[in-house]
C-alpha cells in the first residue's frame, strides 16, 4: 500500500469524539497535535492530555489506533506528549459552539482574564456566565470542581437549572 | 537533619536510582500518596459537590505522579515503569515527605494539609518549567495550572472555616496546628538538590520558602487565624523514614496489583 498523506491520516483521527463529551472530537478541543507520515509509511500521532488525570486519553489511543487500523495503516504510533501544555484556547471556535449547544458553558476565549488569580484568590463566588440553557447571566458557581476535572458546576437562578462549565486553563 | 548523616539512619536507605531518577521520585511519591489519602474522602465529605472536588484534586495528583514516575524509571533505565515504581516498593523505598501520609483526620485537617502542600507545589511547579530536564518541565508546566486550583479551593476553605463559627474556627485552627510541624520538610535541601540545581535539573527547595509563607501567612491572616507557633519534626521522608500511617496505606494502595501480578491499572 503506498504511503498515506498527513492531510488524509489527520481527516481519519480527527473525527475521533472526546470519550466525556462525544459531541467534541479530539480536533475541536485540541487534543490532537501533530500528524506525521515518515518515508515508510510508517505513521506517528501526538495527542495531548487536558488534564495531568485524564482519564479518557487511553481510551482516545485506542480509538485512534483502531481508525487508522481500519484505514489499513497498521504501522502507527500514538505519542503522548506534555510539552507545550494544552489550554482551553487551543479548543477551536467550532469546539466552543458545539460545547454550548450540548450544554456546556464552554471556556471563554482567548484574551479574556483566566480564572486564577495568581496571587489571592477572590473570595467571592464566580458569577455572570451564559447559561446554555436559557441564556440568561443570572448564574453562579456552585463548584469549582465538577463532573469531569474539566468542567466546574453552575447554576443558573433564571431557569432554575444547573449546568456544566467548561473551565479556562491557560 | 545534617547532623544525622552517617549515622543509623544513612543505613535504612541510599538513593538507588540516579540523582535526577531520585528527585523525580520524591516529587512523584508526594503526589502518589496525596491522591491514594485524598481518595479516601470520596463518598465520606460533608456534601456531594466536595466528594466530586476532592476526587478531582485526587485525580490530578495521581496523573502528575505517573508521569513523574515513568520518568523516573526513564533515568534509572532498567526497566521499571510507573506500576512497578508505584506498587512494588516496600514502605523505605518511598521517599514522600511525612506531611502527605498523615492521616486526614477531620475536614479541616484535611484542608489545612491541602493549603499548605498545594501553596508549596505551586510555588515548585512554577520554578520546575525551566527544569533542564524537559520531561520535568513539560510535567511542572501542566501541573502547575491544576495545583492553582487545589490551592484556591484550600484557601476558600480555610478562610470559610477560620473566619466562620466558633467551632469551626477552633477546628481549623486545631487543623493547622496539626499539620504544620510536618511543614518545614518540604523546604529542605540536601546533598542531592544541591547537585541538581548545580545542573539546573532541580529547584532548591529552600528557596520556595519564602514565597510559600507570605502566602499561606496571607490566608492565615485572612481566616482571622493564627499562624501556629510549633517547633518542626524531624522529618525523614526523603531517606525513606515514614510515621506508622504511611504502611498501611501502601498496603491499600498495592494491595490488587500485588495480589494479582501484571495488573495494569
Amino acid at each position: 500500500m503506498s504511503a498515506p498523506t498527513v492531510e488524509e491520516v489527520r481527516a481519519v483521527v480527527a473525527t475521533v469524539p472526546d470519550p466525556e463529551i462525544p459531541v467534541l472530537t479530539i480536533a475541536d478541543l485540541g487534543v490532537l497535535r501533530d500528524v506525521r507520515v515518515g518515508p515508510d509509511a510508517h505513521v506517528e500521532v501526538d495527542i495531548t492530555p487536558t488534564y495531568s488525570g485524564c482519564p479518557a486519553m487511553d481510551a482516545i489511543r485506542d480509538d485512534v489506533h483502531g481508525r487508522l487500523r481500519d484505514a489499513g495503516w497498521d504501522d502507527a504510533d500514538v505519542r503522548l506528549v506534555l510539552a507545550p501544555a494544552w489550554t482551553t484556547d487551543d479548543m477551536s471556535a467550532d469546539g466552543r459552539r458545539k460545547l454550548e449547544a450540548y450544554g456546556i458553558a464552554p471556556p471563554a476565549p482567548a484574551g479574556s482574564p483566566g480564572p486564577v488569580p495568581l496571587g489571592m484568590p477572590s473570595l467571592s463566588v464566580p458569577e455572570g456566565l451564559r447559561c446554555p440553557r436559557c441564556g440568561s447571566t443570572q448564574t453562579r458557581e456552585l463548584a469549582h470542581f465538577g463532573s469531569t476535572p474539566c468542567k466546574a458546576l453552575w447554576s443558573c437562578r433564571a431557569c432554575g437549572e444547573p449546568f456544566d462549565s467548561f473551565k479556562v486553563l491557560r | 537533619m545534617t547532623a544525622q548523616r552517617g549515622g543509623w539512619l544513612d543505613a535504612v536507605r541510599r538513593p538507588d536510582l540516579p540523582p535526577a531518577g531520585e528527585y523525580a521520585l520524591r516529587l512523584a511519591d508526594d503526589a502518589l500518596v496525596l491522591a491514594q489519602r485524598t481518595a479516601e474522602w470520596v463518598s465520606a465529605a460533608p456534601e456531594m459537590e466536595e466528594d466530586v472536588a476532592l476526587a478531582n484534586i485526587a485525580l490530578d495528583l495521581l496523573g502528575q505522579a505517573r508521569s513523574l514516575l515513568t520518568r523516573a524509571g526513564e533515568l534509572e533505565g532498567r526497566g521499571r515503569d510507573e506500576d512497578a515504581l508505584a506498587s512494588h516498593r516496600t514502605e523505605r523505598e518511598f521517599v514522600n515527605c511525612q506531611l502527605v501520609e498523615l492521616p486526614n483526620g477531620d475536614f479541616a485537617r484535611t484542608m489545612a494539609r491541602l493549603l499548605v502542600f498545594a501553596a508549596y507545589q505551586v510555588e515548585l511547579y512554577s520554578r520546575l518549567t525551566g527544569s533542564a530536564d524537559e520531561v520535568l518541565a513539560a510535567v511542572a508546566a501542566k501541573a502547575v495550572k491544576e495545583v492553582r486550583y487545589h490551592r484556591d479551593h484550600a484557601t476558600q476553605w480555610v478562610v470559610r472555616l477560620g473566619d466562620g463559627t466558633a467551632q469551626s474556627a477552633a477546628r481549623m485552627q486545631a487543623g493547622l496546628d496539626a499539620v504544620w510541624p510536618h511543614a518545614d520538610e518540604l523546604f529542605e535541601a540536601d546533598e542531592l538538590t544541591d547537585a541538581l540545581v548545580r545542573t539546573g535539573v532541580a529547584v532548591d527547595p529552600s528557596s520556595l520558602l519564602a514565597p510559600w509563607s507570605a502566602y499561606v501567612g496571607t490566608v492565615v491572616e485572612q481566616a482571622t487565624l493564627v499562624r501556629p507557633d510549633v517547633t518542626a519534626l524531624p522529618g525523614g521522608g526523603r531517606r525513606g523514614i515514614h510515621t506508622e500511617a504511611l504502611a498501611p496505606l501502601l498496603a491499600e494502595l498495592q494491595h490488587i496489583a500485588r495480589s494479582h501480578p501484571g495488573a495494569r491499572w
